[in-house]
Parts: C-alpha cells; sequence; structure tokens
C-alpha cells in the first residue's frame, strides 16, 4: 500500500540550525495496517508524517501509494489519497465556516471543484447520517459555524471529514494531544471504530505509550531521525510499557528521556 | 432629498469597490492594495472607449476585464514568486499608474456630452433618479452573482482559503489558484466601481485611486458593525449598506463644514479607529473588571 523507500530530510541544510530530521528510513505499509508512531521529541515522528503528506519535499527517496510515485506530488495533490487529522484541533477544519460548507469540502477531497452549488438536499441528509454516528449531537447544528465547536468536537469532525472519502491512507499526527483526557480517550475509540469499518491504512502518532500499545496492529519507535523498531501484531498483544522502555534502551544504547512519553 | 439620493447612489456605485475589498480583506485575508491601481484603471478604460465610441455597457465589461487581469498579476507575484502579499499589490497598483496614462493618454479624460451608462437609457427619470436605478440594479445583480458563486464548490474552495489553507490544502485544493482566483474577482469588481464612477463624475482621473483602499476598508468595517456577519449573505448585504452610511458620514461632516481636503484624514482616523476597537473594547472591559 503505502512504500517508503530510504527518505531523507535536513532542515535548514548549510546553517547553524542545521538539522537532520530523517535518515534513510524505510516503511512498508500493508493494506489495513493500522500502526502507531512512538518516540521523543526530534525523533522525526512529524517529519515522517509531514513528508507523506507532501507538506514539505523530502531531499531523498521515494513514496509511492498503491504503486503511484508520489515523491514530486505537491500536497494537495496527495490529499486525493491521504486523510489527515493535525494535532491542532484548529487546523482541520475551517472555523469561520458552517459544519455543512467544511463536510461539503471533505465529501469531494481530491476532486476539481466545480460550478455547482455546494450543498443539497441529498447532501445535506447523508451529513446529517455521519454527524449522527458522532453521538455529540452536531446532526443538529449544520448551519453552525464550526468556530463554535469545542476542541474534541473539532477532532472529532476533521476525523469525520478525513475518512468521509475514503482515504487509501489516513494520517493521525497526536490528534488527540491538544484535549483533555476524557475527551482524548472518546476521540481515539471513535478513531478506532472508523478506521476497523473502513479498513482503513492509518499511521497515527502518539505521546502516549499506553495508546500505542492498546490501538492498531503494529508499533514502531522512532529515535534520532530513523525507525529503532517495528513490533508486528502478534508481538504487540503481549508487550507492555516496561517491555516497550527495555526494548529501546536496548536498541538506541541510552535511556528515553522523554517526559512526555515516560509520563503519560 | 437630493442629497439623500445622491448620496445612496454615491454608495452604490462604491459599493462594487466593497465588495471587492471585501472579497481580498475578508475572505482572502489578505490587504491587496492593488485596488488602488485597479480603480482607476477601469475608470480609464471605460472613459477611452467611450470616448472612442463604443457602447457603455461594453466599456464596463472591458473595464472588468482589465482589473481581473491587474488581480491576477498580484496574484501571480504573491503565490508563484512569493512576494509578501501586501507588497505585489504595491507594485501593481504603481505600475497601474503608468498603464492608466498610457490607456488614456494624458491624466485626466472628460467625459461631457458622451453617452454613459446613465444617460444612454431613457428611464423617464431626471440624471440623479436614474444614476439611484442603475446603480442599484447593478449592485443587485454582482451581489447575486457574488452570492451564487460564494456557494458553489469553487467559491468555497476560496472561502476556505482564506480561512484554513492548511485545511483547504489537506482536502485537494490548490490554495495559489484560489488566491489568484479570488484577486482576479476581486479587482474585477473595483474596475467596475471605477468605470461607474468615473461615468457618474463625468471624468476619469489618474489620481483617483488614491485612498481608495480605506475608502472600502471604511465600508466593510461600518457594514459589518452596523448589520452584521452571521452568514456570507450577510455579509454581501452588510457591506453593501456600510458603503451606502460610509456616503452618508461623508455627506453629513460636509454639511457640517469640515474642509473636502481633510475628507481623506477623517476617513483614515474613521477605519484606525474601528480596526483598533476590538482591542481598545478588551482593555476597556479589563479596566472595568479590575476596578470592581
Amino acid at each position: 500500500m503505502l512504500h517508503i523507500e530510504n527518505i531523507s530530510k535536513t532542515f535548514n541544510p548549510g546553517t547553524i540550525t542545521e538539522k537532520l530530521a530523517l535518515h534513510n528510513v524505510s516503511l512498508h505499509l500493508a493494506p489495513g495496517d493500522f500502526v502507531t508512531v512512538i518516540g521523543g521529541n526530534g525523533a522525526g515522528k512529524s517529519t515522517l508524517m509531514n513528508s507523506i503528506a507532501g507538506t514539505y519535499p523530502v531531499d531523498e527517496g521515494r513514496i509511492t501509494i498503491d504503486g503511484t510515485d508520489i515523491t514530486k506530488w505537491p500536497e494537495h495533490k496527495r490529499a486525493k489519497y491521504i486523510g489527515r487529522v493535525f494535532q491542532d484541533p484548529m487546523m482541520g477544519t475551517a472555523a469561520g465556516m458552517m459544519i455543512e460548507e467544511n463536510l461539503a469540502i471533505a465529501a469531494r477531497r481530491g476532486k476539481s471543484p466545480t460550478l455547482k452549488w455546494s450543498s443539497s438536499a441529498d447532501s445535506r441528509q447523508h451529513f446529517r447520517e455521519l454527524l449522527m454516528s458522532l453521538n455529540l449531537g452536531l446532526e443538529d447544528r449544520l448551519e453552525s459555524k464550526v468556530g463554535l465547536l469545542s476542541g474534541g468536537q473539532r477532532q472529532a469532525l476533521t476525523l469525520l471529514m478525513a475518512t468521509m472519502a475514503q482515504p487509501k491512507l489516513l494520517l493521525l499526527d497526536e490528534h488527540t494531544a491538544a484535549l483533555d483526557p476524557k475527551t482524548a480517550e472518546k476521540v481515539l475509540s471513535l478513531t478506532d471504530k472508523i478506521v476497523k469499518q473502513q479498513k482503513l491504512t492509518t499511521l497515527m502518532i502518539t505521546h502516549n505509550m499506553r495508546d500505542a500499545l492498546k490501538y492498531g496492529n503494529r508499533l514502531i519507535m522512532m529515535y534520532e531521525g530513523h525507525i529503532l523498531f517495528d513490533i508486528d501484531s502478534e508481538k504487540k498483544k503481549n508487550l507492555g510499557i516496561k517491555d516497550l522502555l527495555a526494548m529501546f534502551e536496548k536498541a538506541a544504547g541510552s535511556e528515553l528521556n522523554s517526559d512526555s512519553l515516560l509520563l503519560s | 432629498m437630493d442629497l439623500v439620493i445622491a448620496t445612496v447612489s454615491q454608495g452604490l456605485l462604491w459599493a462594487l469597490l466593497a465588495i471587492g475589498v471585501y472579497l481580498t480583506f475578508r475572505v482572502l485575508d489578505i490587504a491587496d492594495l492593488t485596488v488602488e491601481g485597479s480603480f482607476p484603471l477601469g475608470a480609464a478604460t471605460a472613459a477611452t472607449l467611450i470616448v472612442a465610441g463604443y457602447h457603455p455597457l461594453v466599456a464596463i465589461l472591458a473595464a472588468c476585464v482589465t482589473g481581473m487581469l491587474a488581480g491576477v498579476v498580484t496574484g501571480i507575484l504573491c503565490t508563484k514568486f512569493k512576494i509578501p502579499a501586501l507588497l505585489a499589490g504595491i507594485l501593481t497598483m504603481i505600475a497601474l499608474y503608468s498603464v492608466n496614462l498610457r490607456i488614456m493618454g494624458k491624466a485626466n479624460l472628460p467625459l461631457l456630452q458622451q453617452d454613459t451608462i446613465f444617460t444612454i437609457w431613457n428611464l423617464g427619470m431626471d440624471k440623479m433618479m436614474t444614476t439611484l436605478a442603475i446603480g442599484a440594479v447593478i449592485v443587485f445583480v454582482v451581489a447575486l452573482l457574488n452570492y451564487w458563486f460564494f456557494g458553489t464548490e469553487l467559491g468555497t474552495a476560496v472561502r476556505a482559503t482564506g480561512f484554513n489553507p492548511h485545511m483547504i490544502r489537506a482536502n485537494g485544493i490548490n490554495t495559489d489558484n484560489m488566491i489568484v482566483l479570488g484577486l482576479l474577482l476581486s479587482n474585477g469588481l473595483v474596475a467596475i466601481s471605477g468605470a461607474l464612477v468615473a461615468q457618474s463624475n463625468g471624468f476619469a482621473d489618474v489620481g483617483m485611486g488614491v485612498g481608495t483602499i480605506v475608502i472600502g476598508l471604511a465600508s466593510v468595517i461600518i457594514g459589518e458593525v452596523l448589520f452584521g456577519t452571521r452568514s456570507f449573505k450577510n455579509c454581501l448585504i452588510s457591506v453593501i449598506l456600510g458603503s451606502i452610511v460610509y456616503r452618508a458620514v461623508i455627506a453629513i461632516v460636509l454639511q457640517m463644514g469640515m474642509p473636502p481636503n481633510d475628507l481623506k484624514l477623517f476617513t483614515a482616523i474613521l477605519v484606525a479607529l474601528a480596526l483598533s476597537m476590538p482591542l481598545l473594547q478588551a482593555r476597556w472591559n479589563k479596566i472595568r473588571k479590575g476596578g470592581r
């Protein structure tokens, strides 16, 4: 499905702030894989995700989705295959527009916009049904501006928007990190439900080891711009946080020093 | 009564400028100074064509097209060449000064004795009422077209680009194209406004663009404050009414004896005050709460 071959990315090359963010990273995702990604600050998790999404170009390497080479594609063109939810609840929706308008845009992800009126009675009914599945009462608020929603509601809506046009790949970049624990839990279980229902190939960054172990069928740990280890579904089932830490120390040759990762 | 009719019709003719400024300043979230050049560009194009014997409607359509081109230039400068939008607009505006002189061949082109959009049809009304009626029809049609366009998939994408470029890119839309399209539409409207004002005033002048951005902003802000921003439709109506109220304010202060030379200063202060209002209000609330 997703094939990443030896991608590298250096920020600010040739300057004092030069930073090698990704170093020869390769990763293959089979259709339906739900991979959780953990790692400390600066490990390259977000860079990996942004490289796949095309937020910036990679320096070297190749990225293909279903055999299509997308390495040189601009961000908006890749959106045809990729649905995304960001860490910042503000980033996935247009706050000043109605829920209905946001959904209408997402429903046509990857298609060229036409001069057809953006919403119809049919689409509205469809949106209502989709919103009903979120269980947040949003189905009666199609004409509310998204800016009026809470962070959790916005992330749930963004999740719906990212998945409603069946993406080949779903990218979740710490999409619950900005939410309170209870809301985060809700959005995560909703994520799990949607991913399983649609059998979506998914890459989810999380800063929470427990969530990384609980969700998905694969887990990768990143460290200093490369993938430290890749745990498959059989091994993952019986793994605890302590095992993860031990594996990290053995592979990296140092102790894991990320508070956010350890404390959560 | 005459003054009221004159004020309203001036407000209507300038309302297209206000809608244009609204499209960039609010919808795209860009302060586009191209306006100061595309307004006289529309006037110059229309006046020149009318003097050359073309039908005023043709002249207005041609003005619209030249304005759109000006918008595209600014759009390409700021998207393809990454020049900050403010500077890109200034560059186009300065360039247009020369272009406008080229089009007219001189700094001022009178339209005396020429057929204009306000004289070709005999509606059985005097000149002022005709201006009002034709202005109202044009504004109504333009507002309706805007309402339709910004409700379509393409128009929604343009609006979303202004609100959140990340979101719209993640949904597969090329934001560069949307920005160029927005600037194109905005400056097309501004040029039509220039063409209408020139025909109403009876001349086109190379200097008539000075301060138009501030007039547009004043209309947008006055409209938003007085008439609301609930939806896009609401905003459109607000901006049109804002333009009329702005003309009324100007008429009133002139009646009260303010020298016309001070008008631009007055407008600038008005806009500066309105733009700093949210911050001043927050400070004021804080002080009041602190006092308790």
